[in-house]
């Protein structure tokens, strides 16, 4: 059998911490090798080892046969290796053909980009990338984005082609166009590594399947052969529920009462329209659609963030549409961010200090204007052992140096612990691994069984299906429906989020 | 954790001793001893109780813009307005001072006042500015920085015209004058006065604003991320214009101790310099404010010191001058010092497993 990489025995040491501790992986010409693991289990360290980002403390590299020395990413470029990263590293004002050739544009004193922008024309026809190479980055969607990166290596010649977390950018569309272009990429003989936590993506498209968990490696599976639970368990390292265990929910008096409420996007256009709902407490009210129909200017309306047009949003009897963010999260709303760095957290702040970010002012925290520190500890601990928050350094560690799984089960237990009367939460799984995502799952279905009203916006349309007693479908910020989560399906909703109506309006 | 804490202190004594070895550098080129220079220029600055005072007059403003600046710049604003703010805190100080005629007590509460509103009003400005047009701070504070001083131009020839001299206010009195006989005659007729003491208390002030308080909290957290604290429910604008007007306010403080306390009158045609030294002192102070407090008394020795050297040495008193800005130079360009300091510790660390 030929590999086209081989890595043995390699270790890796941070301070702390052992990230690779003799993991030896190989990949065969032609496939898809998946690299599946935990939130901080190693495979992207591992990664930034082959890719001359990181130097390995001990172990030897492979390709082709012959054992290389990676020192930094030109050696692995030149070896034929490229990678695409999670975050996409592109120059927004340029076109996509510079972006293509930038650090190694033809010589010359004019830059002349005839020649590459034919070639970008002919590789993106080769692969169905449908790249446009004049377009600017910043007008371009993120799946573009992404295929320009595919691009880049591709320019560059890579036979061996690294995915970081492709997916997570992505909406379920284009994670669809990816798998097919990963599948057309193998029928020209690329051979791809695909670093993903996702299951799903790996039984589409991965042929060989390395888990590995802090930091060593368990076991490589024949995906075809084994199941979605087997995968599951090895990567956890315990049985996995796939389906959330959830009773009938008693749903009570009603908590928030949307009525004709109409708000402005930031195109200055209506991006919902005369939306009206009806949450109460103890369901859980998930909003399915596409991304950017409307979703995010509903969320931002309810929790203030954004002013509405007209129409009205009654909590608990009183119209709360005027009132500032700070008076309707006292009132009993809290809000889980769909962008956990963007409005979630104070990256650079301690765990301790984002755990009251919203009740600093409170006086459980405060005293005549000074931070109680003894009780912003004390909280700190509680939010941490109740919700199993990992980190360095407990409430002092930097939120920054957290990883992603950890950052949003902070976000998710300070939201909880206000104990609010509606919970509000947009892609709480973003991203997440497994464990994590089905922790999460069960504290919001807690919530919902002590008798709080859940209101749950995702892309994922399993999750939609998996926690809502009732599911409102959104499309181009209209309410197309109202229906029972358990008296409908994925193609139900799917044609709804389509814009297709069905079901009847409450 | 502790070695990560330190790493600030690390970097600027870092660059105050390459600083100094490039000052050595340069002195060895104008054909003089370098060891001599640089004992005659800490001699110039510590060598007496009288000198000591002067060290500390001199580094008194610069404590309080370096304050200013680093205040702003922990709450996500940077403000280039010192001199500015510094200038029409020391207008409305000389203002009152020449106009009022009160005894000391009542007098002195009463021009610092007039200072830190003067200077808070000239922060107050840009930070409304910001927080409702989204103008650039930076923009805005320098433009403020031309209207002080265009102001002061008009104003003190026309109100407050000294005795001989159309350029400068009359010599304010005794009663509006910072400073004060006990501690002249401690330092032996030094130039000190109270504004050291002033300096040193907001210097307290602020650390236990930023470190303890629920405004500084709140403030920082508009600093690090504006999206999140609007999230969390914190008022951003208000936050804002709140924090420019602190700066303002301690820079206006910094005009009453100069102009009142270092100096005895208002000079038309100056833009102080102190205002931008205090970005350097920030910088160098790495922001904390008890680290501008130990910069800024630093750059006073180097200020101060520089007149002795040139007299006892050929040595340029330029030279001074080019050592502060040298220093921060590398301060600015800490990220060297960073990887510098990373190596070391990598090493370390290998020599200690072997």
């Amino acid at each position: 059998m030929d590999y086209v990489i081989e890595m043995v025995n390699i270790r890796k040491e941070f301070p702390g911490i052992v990230a690779n501790d003799d993991i030896s992986i190989n990949l065969r010409k032609g496939e898809v090798l998946a690299l599946l693991g935990e939130n901080g289990a190693g495979k992207s360290t591992l990664m930034s080892i082959l890719f001359g980002l990181y130097t390995p403390d001990r172990g030897l590299i492979k390709v082709n046969g012959s054992v290389v020395n990676i020192t930094n990413p030109n050696d692995a470029s030149d070896l034929g290796i490229g990678m695409v990263h999670q975050h996409f590293k592109l120059v927004h004002n340029f076109t996509i053909t510079e972006n293509i050739i930038l650090g190694m544009e033809p010589k010359g004193i004019k830059i002349d980009l005839t020649d590459a922008r034919e070639r970008i024309v002919e590789l993106s026809k080769k692969y169905n990338l449908n790249v446009d190479p004049d377009a600017k980055i910043e007008n371009v969607s993120v799946g573009m984005q992404q295929r320009v990166e595919i691009l880049k290596m591709l320019y560059r010649n890579a036979e061996i082609l690294i995915f970081d977390e492709p997916t997570a950018v992505l909406t379920p569309q284009e994670i669809l166009e990816l798998m097919k272009i990963m599948r057309n990429l193998i029928d020209e003989g690329k051979s791809i590594i695909l670093i993903t936590h996702k299951l799903k993506e790996i039984k589409q498209v991965a042929d060989r399947c390395t888990v590995i968990r802090r930091g060593k490696v368990i076991d490589t599976v024949d995906v075809k052969t084994s199941s979605l639970e087997i995968m599951a368990e090895k990567m956890v390292g315990r049985k996995v529920t796939f389906s959330v265990e959830k009773g009938d929910g008693i749903p009570g008096n009603e908590i928030l009462e949307i009525s004709n409420l109409n708000v402005y996007n930031n195109r200055k256009v209506l991006g919902v329209k005369d939306f009206s709902l009806k949450i109460r407490s103890g369901e859980i009210v998930g909003i399915a659609g596409v991304d950017g129909n409307g979703q995010t200017e509903l969320i931002e309306a309810i929790t203030g963030l954004r002013d509405i047009h007209s129409g009205s949003i009654i909590l608990n009897g009183q119209d709360i549409s005027r009132l500032s963010i700070k008076e309707r999260s006292n009132r009993g709303i809290s809000h889980i961010p769909e962008d956990r760095h963007k409005h979630g957290l104070v990256l650079d702040y301690s765990l301790e200090e984002n755990l009251i970010l919203e009740q600093v002012e409170s006086k459980k925290f405060s005293k005549n204007g000074f931070i109680n520190k003894i009780s912003m500890r004390d909280h700190a601990n509680k939010i941490i052992s109740d919700f199993d928050v990992r980190s360095g350094m407990g409430p002092l560690t930097i939120v920054r140096s957290m990883s992603g799984g950890n950052q949003q089960k902070a976000i998710v237990g300070r939201e909880i612990f206000q104990n609010p009367d509606l919970l509000i939460a947009v892609q709480p799984t973003r991203g997440l691994d497994v464990g994590s995502i089905e922790y999460i799952h069960k504290r919001l279905v807690e919530q919902r069984d002590s008798g709080k009203a859940v209101l749950l916006v995702s892309l994922e349309l399993d999750e939609i299906l998996d926690l809502s007693d009732r599911i409102a479908v959104i499309n181009s910020g209209e309410l197309i429906g109202v229906v029972d989560g358990d008296k409908t399906n994925e193609n139900e909703i799917g044609l709804m989020m389509a814009g297709i109506s069905k079901g009847d309006k409450n | 954790m502790n070695s990560d804490k330190l790493r600030p202190l690390w970097v600027a004594l870092i660059s105050v001793l390459l600083g100094l070895i490039a000052g050595g550098i340069l002195m060895a080129f104008t054909g003089n001893n370098p060891v001599e220079g640089y004992i005659y220029l800490f001699k110039g600055g510590l060598m007496s109780i009288e000198r000591i005072g002067n060290t500390l007059a001199t580094a008194t403003a610069l404590i309080l813009t370096g304050l200013s600046v680093a205040f702003a710049f922990r709450t996500g604003l940077f403000n280039i307005g010192a001199s500015g703010q510094m200038l029409m805190g020391g207008l409305c100080a000389t203002a009152l001072g020449l106009s009022l005629n009160l005894p000391k007590p009542v007098l002195l509460p009463i021009v610092l006042l007039a200072a830190i509103i003067g200077g808070g009003l000239w922060g107050l400005i840009p930070g409304l500015l910001k927080a409702r047009f989204n103008v650039h701070e930076v923009v805005a504070t320098i433009m403020m920085n031309w209207i002080a001083f265009w102001t002061v131009n008009y104003a003190v020839p026309s109100f407050f015209k000294g005795e001989y001299l159309e350029t400068e206010s009359r010599n304010i009195g005794v009663n509006a004058s910072l400073r004060v006989e006990w501690l002249t005659k401690l330092f032996n007729g030094s130039y000190i006065n109270l504004g050291i003491f002033l300096a040193i208390l907001s210097i307290i002030v602020i650390a236990i604003i930023l470190n303890r308080t629920v405004l500084g909290f709140q403030l920082k957290a508009v600093g690090f991320n504006k999206d999140s604290a609007k999230y969390a429910g914190m008022n951003v604008n208000r936050n804002i214009v709140l924090s420019m007007v602190i700066a303002g306010s301690l820079s206006g403080l910094a005009g009453a101790t100069f102009y009142l306390g270092y100096a005895s009158n208002i000079q038309i045609g100056v833009l102080p310099s102190q205002g931008f030294d205090g970005i350097a002192v920030a910088l160098l102070g790495a922001n904390s404010p008890y680290g501008a407090l130990a910069t800024a008394i630093f750059f006073g020795i180097l200020h101060s010191g520089k007149g002795f050297m040139n007299a006892m040495t050929s040595i340029p008193p330029e030279i001074g001058d080019t050592i502060i800005a040298i220093i921060i130079y590398f301060a600015a360009t800490s990220l060297l010092i960073h990887k510098f300091l990373d190596k070391i510790k990598a090493f370390i660390k290998g020599a200690r497993k072997k």
